[in-house]
């Protein structure tokens, strides 16, 4: 086993890494102030890709006038069409379940999961449409020495680190982000302050929406855009979300990074599990740390 | 009384059912009606979500069509192997996650249960995407031919009343109560001197068991066993046909089967809107519609009573 | 779940008949019509190369056909078999339970082929399955009433891996769609390789509709083999081929083989990345006159032109009516029987013959996606190489292991 192929299949890991880690902090972000889980997490970010492709390649055709979205815009756009509709069904549907069990929660978000999923299964192929508007300024290949990698992967894993600090850093370390974090802590006590903690749980769960929505223009020009995209990858992000605990914000990154990576190998080592050893590891986490890695026991 | 009046229509229905409807068809209602009263124990019963029981029914369809076409087990044997399979699985799945609650315990049923798909996938003995193809329905007792689609047909409908009757039995049990109880209040349920965790155990173990039985059902009336039956999709499947028929009522989950079922069925044309259909109705079930059809249907009745 | 049952309610009647086999007169047409299931890939990884396009020539066929046979009318029913063998087969059983079909075409993805062939045996009606590859169709799980329409895994390799092994390409990786597909045309593929004096250096499973193949192709990159055999099909090959692209493996000095594809994966593909590849195919729709008319037209209504397997399809289903026609009957054994002794002689086939097996032997073609420089219209994407006689691409009747045969 050469060092080389190694580095390479530790570099495809990071590749995905950065995928769970953006979304399972938008996860993160979400239960920490919510107490929810969003199982429609996958499907927005399956919804983030979607707009993207449909703003490239088809809106033309659909509206028989001439408008093309291209990626960078999309970077922008997407995020915050698919935040706003983190706040439609935050304002409109969650914010009456919040009384009950929190199971609720989770069973409305797996319903609207099926509903945007059948939407894009009428009209796009189940097996996935390639996103041709990848920009030509990233189309290239860099020599890394042991590889070569395309420009796009190694630019959507900056991208999306920098996201995921930026986030932990505002959250942790600005005053609007401690009024946040005061808001997890105590909501009665903040509201007392004169915080408006409703406005602020909704503009949490856009935010993380919006994060889902950004993760899914950056994977588009990568994965081909498929209705299933956000399925299969939710459950994992589920199994990292329980590995690393909801403890913190960093957890949720850092747990996100390492499995990404933990998978990767795999594929060297022992291919056949490369599926099943994120699961795996939750289940050894589940049996000797309960709480997960960075969670805190309640 | 309302009960003794809904089992007797379940009854005539059941025993009728082939007369108007392809048999085929109704025994799949009938191992999916099962499934979702095994989930509804859990559920119902004991406030627990499980977002993996798909494990369980499609994990038994493994087990039975591989002894009975491999190893030449008769079909009720074949049921039986995969239904103990279960038994077990859902002991370790059960051990597992309820070592954390409510959304946790979703997210961890779901994470084993996708153990259990991949290693479907990719074990030499469950044929892999190709599923375990051509099992024999055989014979019953040795003597009663199962190829015969109506008498396949009441060795189904037998079975499903044999899970109910079980499941009935529990819930109505002092084992029941505790657990209704464990899930109106678990603090105190404990400060009663209750094992919480060993209640809530034995309810998860006896709800893979017969969802286990459900499928194993399921692979010998279709002669096939597939990943299908074991994706996250089936087990949100049986979530919602519980959640359309009224958590925690006894007949519930029977309606709610049948119901989705039938509309899926008819429904099968428009293609992928089917699951925008269902997903739009669980988001209706989940917002106003929180008791289900029975549970709505009872409440009605017992107004009337008051 | 349910996805699959579409029809409700059935005749007490009907439903006690059901137990037996539907038995149709000798003389005459059961039910009064003939009836002709299209069951594919209408959703995923394989709905460009069959899918609507196949329940398009069925009907093609049919109007050509006059639109009845022995005065009775022709129907088509169709349905999306999912890729899910379970779907299929149960879709199937409800189709012939119920809606008295009479013969069930396409059938794309060998797990959902053998899984409806298995059920049809039973049930003793006749499949043409025009979409899926394995050889277990015809060879171990092979039915009397199971035909084989198109290609297989035996014929794909003659053509494409001798050729490569020629060139030079002696060692082979190959990542392979993991199921029945896959592993026939990977065993298929291999063995071929080693009979020519090569190697076979390693092998990677990849899962049915794989999006990112970037890990799998990098282990066969390092693997030091001289050609990664693409064992896998429609959507999936495309991918893999694009994403070598992206990593640079073929300018690295490896080459890949499609084994299997179609020209609709080159049209999506663009000759940019596939002039050069060579595969083997049993249709070139811009080869004669003949083809090229049909084709035309079939475009006109599809909006893309004809795979091997749609072009297939019309071929299939025209000669079941014609050996419909020719019997008297639609019941099974008799049709089957006409379909034996017939020579098959279309637009798609020249001269061929349905073996005791199941197998319909007729000639492939090698052939290579041409230069950008040399394609002189959207779809003239393929050069004919050369002709694989009908002998050399299907497995002999003398080495056949179906049981039907000796």
């Amino acid at each position: 086993m050469s060092i080389q192929v190694i580095l390479a299949q530790a570099l495809l890991g990071l590749n995905v890494g950065v995928f769970y880690a953006m979304l399972s902090l938008g996860l993160a972000v979400i239960f920490g102030l919510l107490n929810i889980i969003n199982f429609a997490h996958g499907a927005m970010y399956m919804l983030g890709a979607f707009i993207a492709l449909i703003g490239y390649s088809f809106l033309e055709k659909w509206l028989g006038v001439s408008i093309q979205i291209g990626f960078w815009a999309s970077l922008v756009i997407v995020p915050l069409l698919v935040g706003l509709l983190g706040v439609l069904i935050e304002r409109f549907l969650l914010r009456r379940l919040y009384e009950l069990d929190h199971i609720y929660g989770l069973l409305l978000t797996f319903g609207i999961t099926l509903i945007l999923q059948g939407l894009f299964s009428n009209y796009f192929n189940v097996s996935g449409t390639p996103y041709p508007g990848q920009p030509e300024s990233l189309s290239g290949v860099v020599n890394l020495g042991f590889m070569y990698f395309p420009t796009y992967r190694l630019f959507a894993i900056v991208v999306s680190l920098i996201v995921c600090f930026a986030t932990w850093f505002f959250i942790e370390h600005t005053k609007l982000g401690s009024r946040l974090r005061a808001g997890v802590e105590n909501p009665d006590l903040t509201q007392a302050f004169g915080l408006n903690v409703p406005l602020m749980v909704t503009l949490t769960f856009a935010f993380g929406a919006g994060l889902a929505g950004l993760a899914g223009v950056l994977a588009a020009p990568i994965y081909s855009v498929s209705p299933l995209m956000g399925a299969d990858l939710i459950i994992v992000v589920f199994a990292v979300v329980v590995i690393g605990g909801m403890g913190s914000i960093m957890g949720a990154i850092l747990s996100g990074l390492a499995l990404g990576l933990i998978e990767g190998l795999t594929k060297v080592f022992y291919p056949p599990a490369a599926s099943t050893v994120i699961f795996f590891l939750m289940v050894l986490v589940l049996l000797f740390r309960p709480a997960g890695l960075f969670g805190k026991e309640k | 009384m309302t009960n003794r009046i809904l089992f007797m229509l379940m009854l005539i229905g059941g025993l009728t059912a082939p007369l108007f409807a392809y048999p085929v068809f109704v025994m799949d209602l009938l191992c999916f009606a099962l499934f979702a009263c095994a989930f509804n124990l859990l559920l119902g019963y004991a406030g627990l979500l499980s977002f993996g029981h798909a494990a369980f029914f499609g994990g038994a369809a493994y087990i039975t069509g591989y002894v009975t076409k491999e190893w030449g087990f008769s079909p009720l044997l074949g049921i039986l192997a995969g239904t103990g399979f279960t038994l077990v699985l859902g002991g370790i799945f059960g051990f597992l996650a309820i070592r954390r609650q409510g959304i946790y315990f979703a997210m961890v049923t779901l994470a084993l249960a996708q153990i259990v798909y991949f290693l479907a996938l990719q074990m030499p003995f469950t044929g892999g995407e190709n599923g375990l193809q051509g099992i024999p329905r055989g014979e019953l007792f040795g003597f009663i031919d199962l190829n015969h689609s109506l008498t396949m047909y009441y060795f189904v409908f037998t079975i499903f009343l044999i899970g109910f009757g079980i499941i009935y039995r529990t819930i109505h049990s002092p084992f029941g109560e505790v657990l209704q109880a464990i899930r109106e209040n678990e603090s105190r349920a404990l400060s009663l001197g209750y094992d919480v965790e060993r209640f809530k155990l034995l309810a998860f173990v006896i709800s893979a068991t017969l969802a286990g039985l459900a499928g194993a059902t399921k692979a010998i009336v279709f002669q096939f066993a597939a990943l299908t039956n074991a994706h996250w999709q089936t087990s949100g499947e049986v979530i919602l046909m519980t959640l359309v028929g009224g958590l925690g009522t006894v007949f519930g989950p029977v309606v709610g089967a049948i119901t989705v079922g039938a509309l899926s069925h008819e429904l099968s044309a428009f293609g992928s809107w089917v699951q925008v259909i269902l997903g739009t109705i669980f988001v209706v079930c989940v917002m106003v519609f929180r008791r289900g059809i029975v549970g709505e249907v009872l409440r009605l009745v017992n107004r009337k009573k008051d | 779940m349910f996805k699959h049952w579409k029809q409700g309610l059935v005749s007490a009647v009907a439903t006690a008949s059901l137990a037996l086999p539907l038995l149709a007169s000798a003389e005459g047409l059961s039910d009064d019509k003939v009836k002709i299931g299209v069951l594919s890939d209408m959703s995923g990884v394989y709905k460009s190369l069959e899918g609507p396009g196949a329940v398009v020539a069925a009907k093609m066929a049919i109007e050509d056909f006059g639109g009845e046979v022995m005065g009775k009318a022709i129907e088509v029913i169709s349905a999306d078999h999912q890729n899910k063998p379970d779907i299929g087969a149960s879709t199937a059983r409800e189709w012939i339970d119920t809606k008295g079909v009479d013969m069930i075409t396409a059938l794309d993805n060998s797990s959902v082929g053998l899984s409806v062939q298995g059920l049809a045996k039973d049930k003793k009606i006749i499949t043409m399955n025009t979409g899926a590859g394995s050889t277990a169709l015809t060879e171990e799980q092979c039915s009397p009433y199971g035909i084989h329409y198109v290609y297989d895994t035996h014929a794909l390799p003659v053509g494409t891996a001798t050729a490569m092994v020629k060139n030079g390409g002696k060692k082979w990786f190959f990542i392979t769609a993991d199921y029945a597909f896959g592993h026939s045309l990977r065993d298929n593929t291999g063995d071929v390789v080693k009979s020519m004096g090569g190697e076979v250096v390693g092998n990677v499973n990849a899962p049915l509709s794989t999006n990112d193949f970037s890990s799998y192709l990098l282990q066969a990159q390092s693997s030091g083999a001289d050609v990664i055999g693409l064992a896998n099909a429609g959507q999936d090959t495309v991918n893999a081929i694009k994403q070598a692209n992206q990593f640079r493996i073929v300018q690295s000095g490896q080459k890949l083989a499609g084994m299997l594809v179609f020209i609709t994966d080159v049209h999506s593909m663009g000759l940019e990345i596939a002039q050069g590849l060579q595969f083997t195919t049993a249709f070139v729709w811009n080869q004669n006159e003949e083809t090229k008319a049909w084709s035309d037209r079939f475009n006109k209504i599809h909006g893309a032109m004809p795979t091997m397997v749609q072009a297939g399809v019309y071929s299939a289903v025209t000669n079941y009516l014609k050996a419909v026609k020719e019997a008297g009957t639609d019941e099974t054994e008799a049709v089957r029987a006409k379909l034996g002794e017939m020579t098959l002689n279309d637009m798609f086939v020249k001269g061929g013959k349905i073996a005791p097996n199941g197998s319909m032997l007729h000639d492939m073609y090698l052939v290579e996606a041409k230069k950008p420089s040399e394609s002189e219209s959207e779809w003239d994407l393929l050069r004919v190489i050369s002709k694989i006689p009908a002998d050399q691409a299907y497995i002999s009747m003398e080495e056949s292991k179906c049981s039907l045969v000796n």
